[in-house]
């Protein structure tokens, strides 16, 4: 009797203990109709820019943001199936294609910089100081040099592809590296292996003093990193808070973000990450 | 090996300071893992014993299977449970994805077979003739069935461990179902991936030392629990 009662009261605490511990967690979790979903690129992220912004949106706004950072094409695939709410990437030509699908309304620029290709201090292909990304990239694929690709559809990955095909090369063989990592991972394996690798302005910055190669391309026009805001459209899934959404992206065009995002990054490294656009045709946003 | 060293220390030093984020991660990681643990435990004692015990066709399968989930792969879990949270997903409707709840629901699913099959193995473990004594004794079957748990007792506080150390230490199916959001959803093992990508290897190396000694306090405390019954 004493031991059927010690299982009963064990599994009987186990059920008090859970339904003690659950309600915390179901109140802090609990989605009502100002909960947006952010789909962000991990640049964003991982240099703190969201960390700012996020919070001071949701004392503006009262909404609750929810930032998913994923690369931006997972980003883009996410908020086309309707899974979020407004989506910030740095791809314009797929986040085109999305707005023509109808998918991803009013596709909105909010701040460029530039992306820079970085390699070993030995540069075994000679590409330091090339004015052309494109020249860079013709003789990195025929010095056979190892160059780390982010392999993972994220924006930095989609220029990237461009660059190789304006260059007329297609990269394979043992030189090509596909990490299928974040920036800073990749940042990471380019310099433990000697390799030339692309990446965004921002997380190179943030990471230079540790792990990142050194730059030795920049300011070429291709090497523009412009990143947009759209949303989602309502007809991309059931259940999508599109004013939600067309707050934030609002709030990310504001003068008061604009502010944010111009200022950011100029206490920790002497220069500021990002340059906001906002309203600027593209042709004219510039780092 | 000074980063190591360096990672310690920033650890104890978060922790001394009673930095709020890293007590908040610390113990919403406690308290989700704590949670799926428990409720694997309601799905998983009773289950491993009715395999244990009964006998019936495609026994053997369903223990295979559950042997099989044992080793069940996060990312899958975390796959799985992500689409079927999906707004347009099965589950869409409780608006759950990327909240604490989905991360319990998630580590459940990764929990329960472990729990289930170690289960499963303690009662089995006990001798045939201790259930037929029982029943010769007048025991009813759940009056048997109790003493029959209490017997593997021991070895079912392995399977706590082990549940609650499989998805503690668990990152991709949290990552996933959690988005790993600020002040929300992030736990120590989603919170050191971030670290690591940003570069902040001493922060990352300081949560994986919280995340150890976070782990090593549960056990210790289930051990001592374990070896106090015993006999």
């Amino acid at each position: 009797m004493a031991a059927l009662a010690w299982g009963v009261r064990a599994l009987a605490g186990g059920i008090l203990l859970a339904a003690a511990l659950l309600p915390g967690l179901v109140g802090q979790g609990a989605a009502g109709a100002t909960t947006v979903i952010l789909a962000t690129t991990t640049s964003l992220q991982d240099s703190g820019l969201l960390d700012v912004l996020v919070p001071l949106f949701e004392k503006r706004s009262g909404h609750t943001v929810k930032s998913i950072a994923v690369g931006t094409g997972q980003a883009l695939a996410l908020a086309s199936r309707g899974e979020a709410d407004v989506v910030l990437a740095h791809a314009p030509a797929l986040e085109k294609k999305y707005e023509a699908e109808g998918l991803l309304l009013r596709r909105r620029l909010v701040m460029a910089n530039d992306f820079v290709l970085v390699g070993p201090e030995g540069d075994p292909a000679g590409i330091r100081g090339l004015a052309s990304a494109i020249e860079a990239m013709k003789r990195i694929a025929a010095a056979r040099a190892r160059f780390v690709s982010r392999g993972d559809r994220s924006g930095t990955h989609a220029l990237e592809i461009a660059l190789w095909k304006e260059a007329g090369v297609e990269p394979r063989g043992p030189w090509y590296i596909e990490s299928g990592q974040g920036m800073a991972q990749t940042l990471g394996i380019a310099r433990e292996r000697g390799a030339y690798t692309l990446a965004d302005r921002a997380t190179h910055v943030a990471l230079r003093q540790r792990v990142a190669p050194p730059v030795l391309v920049e300011g070429d026009r291709r090497l523009l990193n412009l990143y947009s805001v759209l949303e989602v459209s309502p007809g991309a899934g059931p259940r999508v808070n599109a004013a939600g959404g067309r707050a934030f992206a609002d709030f990310m065009l504001a003068p008061e973000a604009q502010a944010v995002i111009r200022a950011f990054g100029a206490d920790r490294h002497g220069h500021p990450l990002f340059m906001p656009a906002a309203g600027k045709p593209e042709a004219e946003a510039r780092p | 090996m000074s980063l190591f060293f360096q990672g310690a220390l920033e650890a104890l030093r978060l922790l001394a300071t009673g930095d709020p984020e890293v007590w908040q991660i610390t113990l919403l990681s406690l308290q989700i893992s704590g949670s799926a643990t428990l409720l694997s435990l309601v799905i998983g004692i009773p289950l491993g014993t009715l395999l244990a015990l009964a006998r019936f066709p495609g026994r053997a399968l369903a223990v295979s299977l559950v042997n099989t989930g044992m080793g069940l792969p996060p990312v899958v879990v975390g796959l799985v449970v992500t689409i079927l949270l999906w707004r347009g997903g099965a589950l869409g409707f409780l608006e759950m994805l990327y909240t604490p709840p989905a991360m319990v629901l998630a580590q459940m699913v990764i929990a329960a077979p472990i729990v289930t099959g170690l289960t499963l193995a303690a009662v089995q473990q006990v001798p045939a003739q201790f259930r037929l004594q029982m029943l010769a004794l007048g025991a009813s079957r759940p009056q048997m069935v109790g003493a029959l748990l209490r017997e593997a007792r021991l070895p079912m506080l392995a399977a706590v461990m082990a549940g609650f150390g499989g998805v503690i230490s668990e990152v991709g199916a949290s990552l996933m179902v959690g988005g790993n959001i600020r002040g929300s959803t992030r736990v120590l093992t989603t919170a050191t991936v971030l670290e690591t990508s940003k570069g902040s290897f001493d922060v990352a190396i300081a949560l994986s030392v919280i995340l150890l000694l976070l782990t090593f306090l549960v056990n210790w405390a289930l051990t001592w629990v374990q070896q106090r019954t015993r006999g």
